[in-house]
């Protein structure tokens, strides 16, 4: 049995990269206040997203040393749940939904023109970083649809153009914002 | 008219109103009283049900509330040109609120208050009947509320149709240290929007009923767990809960009794499954949404261990006119084994979408045509979707179904939470059954293997079947799978996942065969 030369695999560990220290204060600061809780992970979690606009993987350590939890307990929570980003990304969120009740309205084609306007899929944040279209399952507007969430703004009977004038007005909102 | 007092004008602050313009339509009435010189009070008040007529403006006159819808913006000084602040005749205008078609022959009991009160208004919540409830269950010992409760016949109002009264004492024959009461508001069925209603609408009728189930059980702290999608009644709950401890309807020593009850709001992450008892549970402990095995049942180790009395939105909102009015009255409503009355959504392709509130008796066929006034298209109606993502797909030839649980299951479908969703022809059943297992294997947890896996094989399955590739055998391995799905999940998502896609093929098969075209659906 003539011998293979050995094959050494490279493994380096893929640093995490690590929080800013601006980022770091805000999630120390959300464990604090709410880690007295029952059960607080979630709304700390909320808490990560609502100052920071995403969970950044960096930060699921920090939580888990805060919340004497493992890292996978941590993990395995926030990458449950759609709701918690772990990517940066989009001035605005645009939640659309993709339910039955917005489907008999024509929710199908409206999320085919929002991919198309916005050149981008589900998850994606346009060229610009001004929006960022999630998929979502009902929003409790089914008989006024098709429906869609615009950062903490329900909308309903979203024609394709007046999809158009709410990206068009978010971007212009966004620009002072940006500068 | 300048010395009298300030005309009440009401503008719903329901989500589903606001999404179609309220905010603008508020804020154009207020400006153009202003402008005007004219006194006006503003009431953002919740929404009437008649969605298709938002934002539907009221005026009180001596004669009643006067509806005009939908008023928008730009339509506002017209509207006071035409006299609307005495209820004059305008093309927009309804008549009386009260008379309303969609509304006279409705039989509110659970929403009795919604749209008519002031959602923020402790005052109003309680000169129109609020905390009667709790008043009466304070008077009685915990035995006797649930009786009062199971007297009643209310049953689940979530999907599962649970007697109410006997969950709730087995928590409260149960022994432990703490106990809790937890509101399922993770309203994630497709077509449904009573929850969000209510609790943007009535809340304290919520708080009143989760109250009277923490004197009934021994719990003394709940949870209310809502899902992120309802930031508004999320804000109308937080208001809610501050005015009620405020005046001493929650916290210690509710109302000089003795008794305390705390009460908190969690807010879910998008986690259908969470709608899910037990899922639920776990995600108010802070862990994955993953369901547990039963038993043991939640009533004896639910919460963070503990006896937990778990019920929906509309079951707890249900309870304080039941402790008002009594069992017998209550039970009165309705048809054979479910009583009372159940508000129903109608969604989707419906030309009046909304809310109706009716006993249980009355036909889909009626709140299609009657209540509904058929699809918003003007096209046929082709199928209709009750109960949900995994409530059936019916035909026509069902549509004189009763609503009521057993009727519902006799077809092989289910009630659910109420969700009717409307489709015309222009639907292919087709993509909708593909939908309803890709949903599913999207939503499963992955906790079992026929959920987790087999919605993944039948949106394979069903891409197969639609390609033509072996037809027949592939409709015979769906359902098969359906079957594995039905007898092998640990919960309802994997369980019920068959009731659309095996419903759609059943009644729709013409939408299976695709015989030119090989290609797989949109």
């Amino acid at each position: 049995m003539t011998s293979t030369p050995r094959r050494v695999i490279p493994l380096s560990v893929e640093r995490e990269p690590s929080l800013s220290a601006a980022e770091h204060s805000a999630v120390v600061e959300v464990c604090g206040r709410l880690a007295g809780l029952d059960g607080a992970l979630l709304p700390i979690l909320h808490g990560v997203q609502r100052a920071l606009g995403y969970v950044p993987a960096a930060a699921v350590p920090v939580l888990a040393r805060q919340l004497n939890l493992s890292v996978a307990e941590v993990h395995g929570v926030v990458s449950f749940y759609h709701y918690f980003r772990t990517t940066r990304g989009g001035r605005h969120v645009v939640h659309l939904c993709r339910a039955e009740a917005c489907q008999a309205l024509g929710g199908r084609q409206l999320e085919a023109h929002a991919k198309r306007v916005l050149g981008i899929e589900f998850h994606g944040t346009t060229a610009d970083g001004a929006i960022r279209l999630e998929p979502v399952y009902c929003l409790g507007n089914c008989a006024l649809g098709p429906a869609l969430l615009l950062d903490e703004q329900l909308q309903g009977r979203v024609t394709a153009a007046r999809f158009d004038a709410l990206m068009q007005g978010c971007r212009s909102a966004a620009e002072p914002e940006a500068s | 008219m300048s010395a009298a007092a300030p005309v009440k004008v009401y503008v719903p602050r329901d989500a589903a109103a606001l999404s179609v313009g309220a905010e603008a339509t508020a804020q154009a009435i207020g400006a153009e009283a202003q402008r005007r010189g004219v006194p006006l009070e503003l009431i953002r008040n919740g929404s009437r049900g008649l969605l298709s007529f938002e934002p539907l403006v009221e005026v009180a006159t001596p004669a009643g509330r006067v509806a005009y819808g939908p008023v928008a913006a730009h339509a506002v000084a017209d509207l006071f040109d035409a006299g609307f602040l005495h209820g004059r005749p305008h093309p927009l205008a309804h008549g009386r609120t009260e008379e309303m078609a969609y509304l006279k022959d409705q039989e509110r009991l659970t929403f009795a208050r919604v749209g008519i009160t002031d959602p923020r208004s402790l005052a109003d919540y309680v000169a129109h009947g609020g905390y009667r409830g709790l008043r009466a269950a304070l008077e009685l010992q915990p035995a006797a509320i649930v009786a009062a409760v199971t007297a009643s016949g209310l049953r689940g109002r979530g999907g599962a149709a649970f007697p109410a009264g006997i969950k709730w004492q087995t928590v409260a024959r149960a022994s432990a240290v703490q106990k809790y009461v937890v509101c399922n508001a993770d309203e994630g069925d497709s077509g449904t929007f009573s929850d969000r209603m209510l609790m943007e609408g009535d809340p304290f009728v919520l708080i009143e009923g989760m109250s009277i189930a923490g004197l009934a059980c021994g719990a003394t702290r709940g949870y209310i767990y809502l899902r992120w999608e309802y930031p508004q009644a999320h804000a109308a709950l937080a208001a809610a809960i501050a005015a009620a401890r405020a005046a001493h309807y929650l916290g210690e020593d509710i109302q000089g009794s003795g008794k305390s009850f705390e009460l908190e709001v969690r807010v879910g992450a998008g986690a259908y499954i969470c709608g899910e008892e037990t899922a639920l549970l776990e995600s108010l402990e802070g862990k994955r949404g993953q369901v547990r095995f039963k038993p043991p049942l939640p009533a004896l180790a639910g919460l963070f261990g503990q006896p937990t009395v778990i019920n929906n939105v509309i079951t707890f909102a249900s309870v304080p006119i039941i402790l008002e009015q009594g069992a017998e009255f209550y039970q009165h409503f309705g048809m054979g084994r479910s009583r009372g009355t159940l508000p129903l959504q109608l969604a989707g392709n419906i030309k009046r979408g909304g809310l109706v509130e009716k006993a249980f008796g009355v036909t889909l066929r009626e709140l299609l045509y009657d209540y509904g006034g058929g699809s918003l298209s003007g096209r046929p109606i082709r199928a209709v979707q009750v109960g949900g993502p995994l409530g059936a797909y019916l035909p026509e030839s069902q549509f004189d179904t009763p609503i009521d649980y057993e009727a519902f299951a006799a077809i092989g479908g289910m009630l659910g939470h109420g969700g009717v969703v409307v489709f015309d022809d222009s639907v292919d059943m087709a993509s909708q059954a593909r939908y309803a297992m890709q949903f599913c294997a999207i939503e499963s947890c992955g906790k079992c293997t026929p959920c987790r896996i087999g919605s993944t094989r039948g949106v394979e399955v069903i891409e197969r079947l639609l390609a033509g590739e072996d037809a027949p055998r592939q409709e015979t391995l769906l359902r098969d799978l359906c079957e594995t799905l039905t007898y092998g999940s640990l919960c309802a998502l994997g369980g019920l996942t068959p009731y659309p896609v095996l419903s759609a093929l059943n009644h729709f098969p013409e939408d299976f065969v695709k015989p030119e075209r090989s290609s797989a659906s949109a």
